[in-house]
């Protein structure tokens, strides 16, 4: 949906440094560079986005709170995330005596390593996307399923009863929250015809899937918050590592550059959830359109992409963050309950109503 | 939630693992180890292990006068200060028996309240803090500071006041006191129905506390449990009702009694006696009595020689001090009868049987301060 | 059928209690102006401290540097544990009869509870209870001084 100002697009630029590098290169180098600039740029993406989400959820909890948060170091606090890694960087990494060295050490890059896979299918504009595959939604929940082999590794050669503990209850809850999440996917999937990620953003041309499948995608959505949530272990079910239980979660023998390993990986995975909800569900990089206020249209269309694209996923990371603010925590066997017993049957029954309306047509 | 029955068998004789909880850490409010046998995720037993912040209070206060051994009570039970203080003081009195004014009765009472509401706010955003939600702890402690500095400005200290003394009350009410309580019972109002919406409805936490940590009557009794947990499994104990004090007859107030006996029962006695504490200093604000605000006594007070006993009601329940005289101007002996120690005994019979992560719900809701366990 | 709307029905109400309680914290986080946070110690010129907050005792001194304790260590004797020690000296005046006066008003801040046993046993008025609140030091030594300043002397009754 692209407008007919003069503007200049994102994809004209990376599509101009595409054809310079291949014009003054060897194929193999051109190829090799570019793939070392995108790489480059997932990584600075990931980081920046990181340390603003750290910043975020503290000045949010305080304001929720009715306190100020950080705003000491840098103007109105906006060094404090720099500090606390420099802070990070500082400590001794301690491994426990007995621990299987080789798992301690591998545990933190697995999970970040998922992380940074499942960026590959997400288009942030309009053609800017890394790896268009056919089956882009697919992908994008099997990498994540592999971050649970990261959790039990780490629990496990910790060599700590209390963080085995953590660690299985961990695993468990993440492997049934997958089940919720990815039927609450394919709800859209089933209305919108296709895995791909750049067909489900053209197919929101119209409208957003929220708004256009009414019922089967607005329960869709709140079942994929809920299990998202549950997924990356944030309150109100994080039990793995809550502070004032007895354990203190699958990375309590972590310590230094390992543990913000992990606590890098944790808020990837949120942003990665908040940009396939925002894809998904949202219209992507798709701006708001209502039908018939031609002007507002069009004042909505000068809006470049990738803005509304991170415009949706923070909202729906400010969604999630004020969820851990608000509500007490869940106790194991509750939260699983919850899966098993209401998420789970409503996911189904949400299915067969999406596809219901598909096949007769209902929806917009 | 119901609870495995507790006389089953253990799955297999060598499953069970014992997990220390404490001294240190954030859940329960103090210095309190626990030693907990565990099957898997069920509880098997509770050993409390005292006697880390154990001060020998009883043991100096032999050697103090009866002046000044009033200070130590504040830091028993630090969140009701002011009612230990007057139980010291009314001991004292009892003894010289000397009676005092009808001003300093009702200025008593008035702090006394005030102390009483200030620590169930406590009470409450700990609570939301040992169940997981970290904002109720903020709006607690909103309502909190403003009884605090009202009490700033009367009695000069914030958390030990030391403003209760035999004879009456340390200073007169400062000039603004009335219209300062009166500006915070407003705002305390409005704001109990947010608590009611942030926590009480939330079915989060109903499906956390209602079912946990049964406690029966004939336990209570046996384990000589007073207080707001007692009153939330059906027992009558309010001492300001059974053996009143200072004027307490003469104001109109009900004792909450409820039946059921779990956590949820106890969080919603707790909430209502605040509502009722309101009431009181409602009734007594507007007709405070004129009249001096301490009678002079003696400057070495001298208790006959004899055995007294005096009782009051603190936030958690019964306070006695017993006291043993030879005559002299220190006290022979002295014996603190505190409500968290009997309240501790209830955390077993509650407890066993139920999961972990019950737990912390019971132990927050048994609302226990450590300092006063141990003195 | 019963049961199935049932189901439905706890599902909702589970649902509107939970939009209830962040309904209260997405309020406080839109009125920034309902912040709490006194930035200490920034404030320092518009701090409200009452007057009769109890931070230190103190012996006042007037501008011809006198003050008002005669030494009679009836504070002393007051104080619960001990945070006062009272030094007095017997010296000898013109016309013979000994007198005694305080030579140092030795204040423990390290051990005073602060419960203004002291105050209330001075038979002259001579010391109260300061409103400051900032004393941290690096060395537990400098709690232990002194309350009457170099040089002062008693106020002598002008009326006998």
């Amino acid at each position: 949906m692209q407008n007919n100002i003069a503007q200049i697009h994102l994809v004209d630029i990376t599509r101009g440094i595409h054809a310079w590098l291949f014009s003054h290169l060897n194929y193999g180098m051109a190829l090799a560079s570019e793939l070392v600039f995108t790489a480059i740029a997932m990584i600075t993406l990931v980081v920046v986005m990181a340390i603003v989400m750290v910043y975020l959820e503290r000045k949010i909890a305080a304001f929720m709170q009715m306190r100020l948060g950080p705003n000491r170091v840098g103007l109105y606090g906006t060094l404090q995330a720099v500090a606390d890694v420099v802070k990070l960087l500082l400590k001794e990494i301690i491994t426990p005596k007995d621990a299987d060295h080789f798992l301690f050490a591998l545990a933190p890059f697995l999970v970040t390593a998922v992380s940074f896979l499942a960026l590959a299918p997400i288009s942030f504009a309009p053609g800017i996307q890394l790896w268009d595959i056919n089956i882009g939604i697919l992908y994008i929940t099997a990498v994540t399923s592999m971050g649970v082999i990261g959790i039990l590794m780490a629990g496990w050669s910790s060599n700590n009863k209390y963080s085995l503990l953590g660690a299985m209850r961990s695993g468990a809850q993440i492997v049934s929250y997958e089940l919720s999440a990815g039927l609450s996917l394919l709800a859209i999937v089933v209305m919108a015809g296709s895995l791909s990620v750049n067909d489900i953003i053209q197919s929101q041309a119209d409208g957003w899937w929220i708004f256009k499948g009414h019922i089967p995608a607005m329960v869709a959505f709140v079942i994929f918050i809920i299990a998202s949530t549950a997924e990356l272990n944030r309150a109100p079910f994080d039990l793995a590592e809550a502070e004032s239980e007895l354990t203190a979660g699958f990375h309590t023998e972590y310590s230094g550059m390992k543990f913000a390993m992990f606590f890098l990986a944790e808020y990837t995975n949120m942003l990665i959830a908040s940009m396939l909800a925002a894809t998904v569900f949202l219209g992507g990089w798709q701006p708001l359109h209502i039908g018939g206020l031609d002007g507002f249209n069009h004042v909505m269309a000068f809006i470049p992409g990738i803005i509304w694209f991170f415009g949706k996923t923070f909202t729906i990371v400010f969604l999630i963050m004020w969820f851990r603010w608000t509500f007490p925590r869940l106790r194991i066997d509750q939260l699983l309950k919850l899966e098993w017993k209401y998420l789970l049957p409503m996911s189904i029954v949400n299915i067969l109503v999406a596809a219901f309306v598909t096949i007769s047509g209902w929806h917009f | 939630m119901e609870f495995t029955d507790p006389k089953l068998q253990v799955s297999e004789p060598n499953e069970e693992f014992i997990i220390n909880v404490g001294p240190q850490h954030p859940s329960t409010h103090g210095v309190l180890h626990l030693e907990i046998k565990l099957d898997g995720e069920e509880v098997l037993d509770v050993k409390p292990n005292l006697g880390y912040i154990h001060r020998g209070i009883e043991k100096m206060t032999e050697s103090l006068t009866y002046k000044q051994f009033s200070y130590l009570t504040s830091r028993m039970d630090y969140l009701s200060a002011h009612i230990n203080n007057q139980a010291c003081a009314l001991i004292v009195e009892k003894g010289i028996e000397m009676t005092i004014s009808e001003r300093a009765k009702a200025i008593r009472i008035l702090m006394a309240e005030l102390t009483r509401i200030a620590s169930h706010q406590l009470w409450w955003g700990a609570l939301g803090l040992d169940l997981g939600a970290v904002s109720p702890f903020f709006f607690a402690f909103r309502e909190r500071e403003m009884i605090l500095e009202i009490f700033e400005e009367t009695c000069g200290g914030r958390l030990t006041m030391n403003y209760i003394v035999p004879g009456g009350v340390m200073h007169d009410l400062h000039p603004d006191f009335v219209r300062k309580v009166k500006e915070v019972m407003a705002q305390l109002k409005k704001n109990l129905s947010e608590y009611d919406r942030l926590l009480t409805g939330n079915i989060i936490f109903q499906k956390r506390t209602q079912g946990i940590g049964l406690l029966s009557q004939e336990d209570i009794i046996s384990l000589g449990v007073t207080g707001p947990i007692a009153r939330a499994s059906g027992l009558n104990c309010d001492v300001r009702k059974l053996h009143p004090y200072d004027g307490y007859e003469k104001l109109d107030f009900k004792e909450i009694i409820a039946t059921k006996g779990d956590s949820y029962t106890r969080y919603l006695v707790r909430l209502e006696e605040m509502k009722q504490s309101m009431h009181i200093v409602e009734q007594l604000i507007d007709n405070i009595p004129e009249g001096s605000y301490r009678e002079k006594t003696k400057a070495v007070i001298k208790l006959p020689k004899g055995e007294y006993y005096q009782r009051v009601e603190t936030a958690r329940g019964e306070f006695g001090i017993y006291l043993v005289s030879d005559g002299g101007s220190k006290p022979y002996r002295i014996k603190y009868r505190t409500p968290n120690f009997s309240n501790l005994a209830a955390l077993k019979p509650m407890a066993v049987g139920s999961k972990i992560g019950d737990l912390v719900a019971i132990m927050a809701t048994l609302d226990l301060i450590i300092p006063d366990i141990d003195r | 059928m019963r049961s199935i709307i049932n189901y439905y029905l706890t599902v909702l109400r589970a649902f509107l209690s939970l939009i209830r309680g962040m309904k209260i914290t997405g309020y406080y986080f839109l009125h920034p102006k309902k912040i709490l946070t006194q930035q200490y110690p920034n404030n320092r010129e518009t701090l409200y401290i009452p007057d009769r907050f109890k931070g230190r005792v103190v012996l006042p001194h007037d501008e011809n540097n006198e003050h008002a304790c005669t030494g009679c260590s009836i504070c002393q004797s007051a104080c619960p544990n001990g945070s006062i020690t009272i030094h007095t000296v017997t010296e000898e005046l013109p016309d013979g009869k000994k007198k005694k006066r305080l030579d140092r008003w030795e204040y423990n801040l390290g051990m005073c509870t602060l419960c203004n046993q002291c105050i209330e046993a001075c038979p002259s008025d001579a010391i109260k209870m300061e409103n400051k609140f900032e004393f941290s030091v690096y060395n537990r030594d400098k709690l232990i001084y002194d309350l009457n300043k170099p040089g002062s002397k008693l106020k002598e009754k002008t009326t006998e």
